[in-house]
C-alpha cells in the first residue's frame, strides 16, 4: 500500500492504495466518485476522463499513485451544481441534446472543456478530432459536436 | 389553488429539452456498478479459452486461498437453483435447442462461455483469485461459419446431431397472399430478368457503452436485482420461472441504463449466476463485466447469409422475390435469437407490390457467442436485403434507382394496403418522402457532378446510394406473437396516479436506457391532461414501483407505452369528471374538460384536476358510490404494427486507387407520423444513422478458425468515433402519414436509422465504382475490400502508379 494525497474536486483526501490501482478505481471505489465512470479496458472510450492538474486524461490510464500530490477534477467538480450551477458545457450538452445514455456524457463533458480550453473557438472539423478518443453509442456524434461548438459560441459571447 | 394553470400550449411537437439530462450532465447517476451494498461481495467470472471444448477438471483450491475469498463455485455445485438461460421464442415446433445452463459444468461451446465464479471481498481480489482457477479441458473440433455449420460435418452440439437448428418459411403462394415465386422466376428467366445474389450481413456486436452489470441483494423478504438491462419485467418473469422463486419474492431494478440496442433484451448466463450465489451465500453480491469480457460473451447480432432471386419483367417492375437466410445463432439460441432473423420475413418485400415471395429461414448453431437482438432485428437485415437488390435491378434495366422503386412502390393512394407478406400497412406515402429528400439531399446536382467526375476519369470518384425504407415497429399485437409461437405479448401497461397536492405521477412499464421516456411521456401526459410539463413525474424500471411491463424494444415505447398512457389518462378525466359534478353541482354531461380543469358550459363556474385531487385525498365531499380514487391503469395491446417509412440518400467519395471511402452527405427525410418531440427524435435518427453506417463501413466480429474472437476489444472492433462521422441533413415529411391505429398518430423511430443506413451507404460506394465492373463489395467496406473489389476483373493487378515503390530502396525509407 502507497500513502496519497491528493486534491479533488477542491477537497483534499488521503489514503492508502495498492500501487496497480487506477486512479478512476480509485476516484470510484474510495471516494465514491461514481459520476466518472468506465466503459472498456483498453483506454478507447474516454468514459473516465477527468482532469488532471487542468488537463484532461483517461483516468484508467493513470495510476492512483501517479495523481499523488496533483488536482483532479470530475463531472462531479466542474460546477457548483448543488447551487444549481452548470458549466458552460454541461448547459450546452443539455441544451443540444448532446447525450442520451448519458454514460459517455461525463468523459464527453471533460474532454469538451479542455478541447475549449485549448481552442476557445474550434470548426466543426476541430471539434471532431478533438474530440476522437471519446466513444459514444447513443448520438452519432451530431449533437455532441453542435453541443461543444455551441458551447464556443457562448464563451464568445 | 387556482382554478386554472399557467402553461404553455401544445406540449406535443415541442422540443423540450430532457428532464433526465439535469443527473447526467452533473454525475449524479445510478448506474448499476455504482451501487454498493454493506457487505457486499464481488464475482469474477472464470471463462473457457476454447470455443468447444469437455471439463475434464475443474481445481479450485489455488484460488480459494487466494486473500479475502470468500467461495469459487463451478457448474456442479449447483443443482436446479442455477436455473437455465431460456428461448422465449422457439420458430418451428421442431427447432433444436441446445440446454443452455448459465455456468455448465460438463462442457462449453463458446469460448468466453462461463465455467466458474470467484467471490471476493473486492473486484481486484476475485479476479485475482479467478487467474488460479485451474481447468483441465479436452478440446474438441469447433464449427465457426454458417457455410461449415451447414456441412454438419463438425458438430456445435454433437449430441443434436445436427447443426441446423430450425427451417422457418413463409411462402405466399401458400398463404394466398400472393403467387407462385417460382413461376415467376422461371418466366423471367426467359421473358424478363432474373438478378441472383448473395449477400453477407456480418457479425456485429451491439457495444452499448455501459458495460453489462448486476447486483444481487438477497436480504430482506424480495430478492433485488438490479441489473443493466432493457427488459426488468421479462427479466423477474424469468428468475421466477427457472430459479423456483415466486414472482412476488422478486424484484428487479434497471436503473439508469448505459444504452442497450438489444444488446440488453437478454436474460443472461452472469444475472442467474450472481442470483444463485447471493441466494447461496446469503450475501449481497456484485458482477460488472470488463469491455473484453462484454465484446465476448454478451450477445452479438445480424450474421446471415442472404441468398436472394429476383424476377422482374424488361421494365423492371418486380414479379417475384425468394429469400433465403442462412443465419448463425452462435453456440445457444438466446431468448429470441431465433426469431430476429425470422422478423425479416415480413420486410424483405418492403415498400414495394411483389406479386410473389417466398422467404426461408434456415438457423444454424456454431461454437461461437450467441446472437439475438440488435438494433432493428431482423429488419435492417432484410432492408439490406432489398435495398441492394433494388440497386441492381436499376443498373440491370439501366434507370435511375429511385425510379425503378417508384415502378415498384405501393402508391399513397393504395393504402391500406396488404402486402405479399401478409401485414396490412395503414398508411404511408413514399413519393413525398422521396420527393423532400431529393430536394434537400440536392439529388440532381450530385448526379451531375458524379457524371462529370466519371466523364473526366477522377481518381476520386462519387456514388449515391438510395435506401427507401419502411420497418414493421411497435411490438407488437399479443395475437399474431402468440401466431408466431413468441413466448409474450406485446401489450404495455400505465398508471396515472394524481397526488394530494396535484402533481401527476405516471408509471410505465417501457423501461427506458437513453430514449428520453420522462420527457416525453410527461409532454404526452401534459397535454392529455392540461398540466404543467414539470408538474409529471415518469417512474419506470422497478417492478416494485411499475410491477407490470413488456420493457423496451423493437421502438414499441411509445406507440404501444405512449398508447397505455393516453387511455389511462383519460381514466383519470372520466373519473374526475363524476367529483367535479358534484361539487360544482352540475350535471356530468354539461361539463367541459380542456386545459386541465372542468367548465360548466355556459358559466364561469370550474375546477381544476389538480383541486379535484386535493379533494380525492381529503375525501370529505364526493358522490355517493364514487370509488375515492382519481388513479388509473390502463393495459393497452396494439392491433396492428405501424410502419414509419422513409427515403435516405446518400453520397459517398470513393479512392479508387486506395479503395478508401469518405461520406460526403448523407440525407434522410424519414415519416414517422406525428412527433412528440423533434429533439429527441433527431437524436434517435442520429444514433441510428451512425450504428447502420458502421456496419457498412467498420463493424465486424470476427472469430477465427479456432472460435476465438479476435476483434475482441475496443482496437480491434472498430466503433467510429466523431472524426469518422459527420453531420447529418435530417428532414421530415411536411404531412405525416399518421399511424391509423393510435390515438397520437405516433410511429416508432429508435431503430428507422440503423434499418435504413447500412443499404443507402453500401448502395453509394457500390455507385461509385460501378462503372469499373464492380456490383459487390462486402460489409464493412474497408479499403481493402472496395480496392480488391475494383481490382477483382484484372487479377488483383496493381495501378500502375501503386505499383511505384513509396521509397527508393537504395536510399532507404528516410525520404
Amino acid at each position: 500500500m502507497t500513502k496519497i494525497e491528493l486534491t479533488v474536486d477542491g477537497a483534499a483526501v488521503s489514503d492508502d492504495v495498492e500501487p496497480r490501482m487506477l486512479l478512476v478505481q480509485y476516484l470510484r471505489e474510495k471516494l465514491g466518485k461514481t459520476g466518472t465512470v468506465i466503459g472498456c479496458d483498453t483506454s478507447n472510450c474516454g468514459a473516465c476522463t477527468v482532469h488532471l492538474d487542468g488537463s484532461s486524461v483517461k483516468s484508467c490510464n493513470v495510476l492512483a499513485v501517479q495523481a499523488n500530490g496533483r488536482t483532479v477534477t470530475t463531472i462531479e467538480g466542474l460546477a457548483d451544481t448543488a447551487e444549481g450551477e452548470l458549466h458552460p458545457v454541461q448547459e450546452a450538452f443539455r441544451e443540444c441534446h448532446g447525450l442520451q445514455c448519458g454514460f459517455c456524457t461525463p468523459g464527453m463533458i471533460m474532454q469538451a472543456v479542455d478541447l475549449l480550453g485549448e481552442n476557445p473557438n474550434p470548426t466543426e472539423e476541430e471539434v471532431r478530432l478533438g474530440m476522437e478518443g471519446n466513444l459514444c453509442r447513443c448520438t452519432g456524434y451530431h449533437n455532441i459536436v453542435r453541443s461543444v461548438l455551441h458551447a464556443a459560441g457562448g464563451a464568445q459571447s | 389553488m387556482t382554478a386554472t394553470q399557467e402553461r404553455p400550449a401544445g406540449e406535443i411537437g415541442k422540443d423540450r429539452r430532457r428532464k433526465e439530462d439535469q443527473r447526467l450532465i452533473t454525475g449524479r447517476t445510478r448506474w448499476t456498478d455504482n451501487i454498493t451494498l454493506p457487505g457486499m461481495l464481488h464475482l469474477a467470472m472464470v471463462r473457457s479459452p476454447f470455443a468447444h471444448a469437455t471439463i475434464t477438471s475443474i481445481d479450485v483450491e489455488a484460488a480459494k486461498a487466494s486473500p479475502n475469498v470468500v467461495a469459487v463455485l463451478s457448474g456442479k455445485d449447483f443443482g436446479e437453483e442455477l436455473g437455465v438461460c431460456i428461448n422465449a421464442w422457439p420458430i418451428t415446433p421442431d427447432q433444436k435447442t441446445p440446454g443452455h445452463s448459465p455456468m455448465p459444468a460438463d462442457r462449453v461451446a463458446f469460448a468466453g462461455e462461463i465455467v466458474a465464479v470467484v467471490v471476493a471481498r473486492s473486484a481486484a481480489e476475485a479476479r485475482d483469485a479467478a487467474e488460479l482457477v485451474d481447468v483441465e479441458y479436452d478440446e474438441q473440433p469447433a464449427v465457426v461459419g454458417i457455410k461449415k455449420a451447414l456441412e454438419d460435418s463438425v458438430l456445435a452440439h454433437p449430441d443434436l446431431g445436427t447443426n441446423k437448428s430450425a427451417l422457418w418459411v413463409f411462402d405466399s403462394g401458400d398463404a394466398g397472399t400472393g403467387g407462385d415465386v417460382e413461376a415467376a422466376i422461371e418466366e423471367a428467366r426467359t421473358n424478363g430478368i432474373v438478378i441472383e445474389r448473395e449477400y453477407r450481413q456480418q457479425r456485429l456486436i451491439p457495444a452499448f457503452m455501459e458495460p453489462r452489470s448486476v447486483v444481487v441483494d438477497p436480504t430482506g423478504e424480495q430478492i433485488t436485482m438490479w441489473s443493466a438491462t432493457q427488459i426488468p419485467h421479462i427479466l423477474r418473469f424469468a428468475l421466477a420461472a427457472t430459479t423456483g422463486v415466486p414472482e412476488s419474492k422478486i424484484r428487479v431494478v434497471a436503473p439508469d441504463v448505459g444504452g442497450g440496442f438489444g444488446g440488453k433484451l437478454q436474460t443472461t448466463p452472469e444475472e442467474w449466476i450472481a442470483w444463485a450465489v447471493a441466494r447461496r451465500l446469503s450475501k449481497p453480491v456484485k458482477y460488472t463485466e470488463t469491455r473484453s469480457e462484454s465484446l465476448m460473451a454478451a450477445h452479438h447480432g445480424r450474421d446471415q447469409v442472404q441468398t436472394l432471386t429476383l424476377a422482374a419483367d424488361k421494365d423492371g417492375k418486380v414479379t417475384g422475390f425468394k429469400v433465403h437466410l442462412d443465419a448463425d445463432l452462435g453456440a445457444y439460441v438466446a431468448i429470441v435469437g431465433g426469431g430476429v432473423p425470422v422478423l425479416g420475413a415480413f420486410m424483405f418485400n418492403a415498400i414495394y407490390k411483389f406479386p410473389s415471395y417466398r422467404f426461408e429461414c434456415q438457423t444454424v448453431l456454431t461454437n461461437t457467442t450467441f446472437t439475438d437482438a440488435y438494433r432493428g432485428a431482423g429488419r435492417p437485415e432484410a432492408t439490406y436485403g432489398v435495398e441492394r437488390m433494388m440497386d441492381e435491378l436499376a443498373a440491370e434495366v439501366g434507370v435511375d434507382p429511385l425510379e425503378i422503386r417508384e415502378r415498384n412502390w405501393i402508391t399513397h393512394e393504395e393504402f391500406p394496403f396488404t402486402t405479399v407478406a401478409g401485414l396490412e400497412y395503414d398508411s404511408g406515402n413514399y413519393e413525398a418522402a422521396t420527393a423532400k429528400a431529393k430536394a434537400s439531399f440536392g439529388y440532381d446536382e450530385l448526379r451531375a457532378e458524379q457524371k462529370e467526375r466519371r466523364d473526366r476519369g477522377d481518381r476520386v470518384q462519387l456514388g449515391i446510394g438510395v435506401s427507401t425504407f419502411t420497418e414493421m415497429c411497435g411490438l407488437a399485437p399479443s395475437r399474431v406473437l402468440g401466431s408466431l409461437d413468441y413466448g409474450a405479448g406485446g401489450w404495455e401497461h400505465a398508471t396515472v396516479r394524481m397526488t394530494p397536492l396535484g402533481k401527476v405521477e405516471v408509471v410505465t412499464g417501457a423501461s427506458a436506457h437513453g430514449q428520453g421516456h420522462e420527457t416525453a411521456f410527461s409532454q404526452i401526459v401534459a397535454d392529455r391532461l392540461g398540466v404543467p410539463f414539470e408538474d409529471v413525474e415518469v417512474l419506470h424500471g422497478d417492478t416494485q414501483v411499475a410491477p407490470k411491463g413488456l420493457d423496451t424494444y423493437g421502438s414499441r415505447s411509445l406507440v404501444v407505452g405512449g398508447e397505455a398512457l393516453v387511455r389511462a389518462v383519460d381514466k383519470v378525466i372520466e373519473k374526475a369528471k363524476v367529483l367535479a359534478a358534484h361539487l360544482l353541482e352540475a350535471n356530468a354531461d354539461d361539463l367541459d374538460y380542456a386545459n386541465g380543469t372542468f367548465t360548466v358550459r355556459g358559466t364561469d363556474q370550474g375546477k381544476a384536476i389538480q383541486e379535484l385531487a386535493t379533494a380525492t385525498f381529503a375525501g370529505h365531499d364526493y358522490p355517493e358510490g364514487m370509488e375515492l380514487s382519481l388513479d388509473a391503469d390502463a393495459t393497452y395491446d396494439p392491433v396492428n404494427f405501424n410502419y414509419p417509412h422513409g427515403t435516405h440518400l446518400c453520397a459517398m467519395e470513393v479512392d479508387t486507387e486506395t479503395g478508401a471511402v469518405k461520406m460526403r452527405k448523407y440525407t434522410c427525410c424519414d415519416d414517422i407520423g406525428n412527433i412528440i418531440n423533434p429533439l429527441i427524435v433527431a437524436g434517435q435518427v442520429h444514433g441510428g444513422l451512425v450504428q447502420g453506417i458502421a456496419q457498412a463501413l467498420w463493424e465486424e466480429a470476427v472469430h477465427d478458425e479456432a472460435g476465438t474472437l479476435v476483434s475482441g476489444s475496443f482496437v480491434d472492433y472498430l466503433l467510429p468515433t466523431a472524426a469518422d462521422t459527420i453531420s447529418f441533413d435530417v428532414v421530415h415529411t411536411d404531412e405525416p402519414s399518421v399511424c391509423t391505429t393510435n390515438t397520437l398518430g405516433t410511429k416508432g423511430v429508435g431503430e428507422a436509422g440503423t434499418i435504413a443506413s447500412t443499404p443507402a451507404v453500401v448502395n453509394a460506394v457500390v455507385d461509385a465504382v460501378r462503372h469499373l465492373g464492380v456490383s459487390d463489395i462486402q460489409m464493412p467496406c474497408t479499403p481493402e475490400r472496395v480496392w480488391r473489389a475494383i481490382h477483382a476483373n484484372d487479377g488483383d493487378a496493381p495501378t500502375p502508379e501503386a505499383a511505384m515503390p513509396h521509397f527508393d530502396e537504395s536510399e532507404g525509407a528516410g525520404q
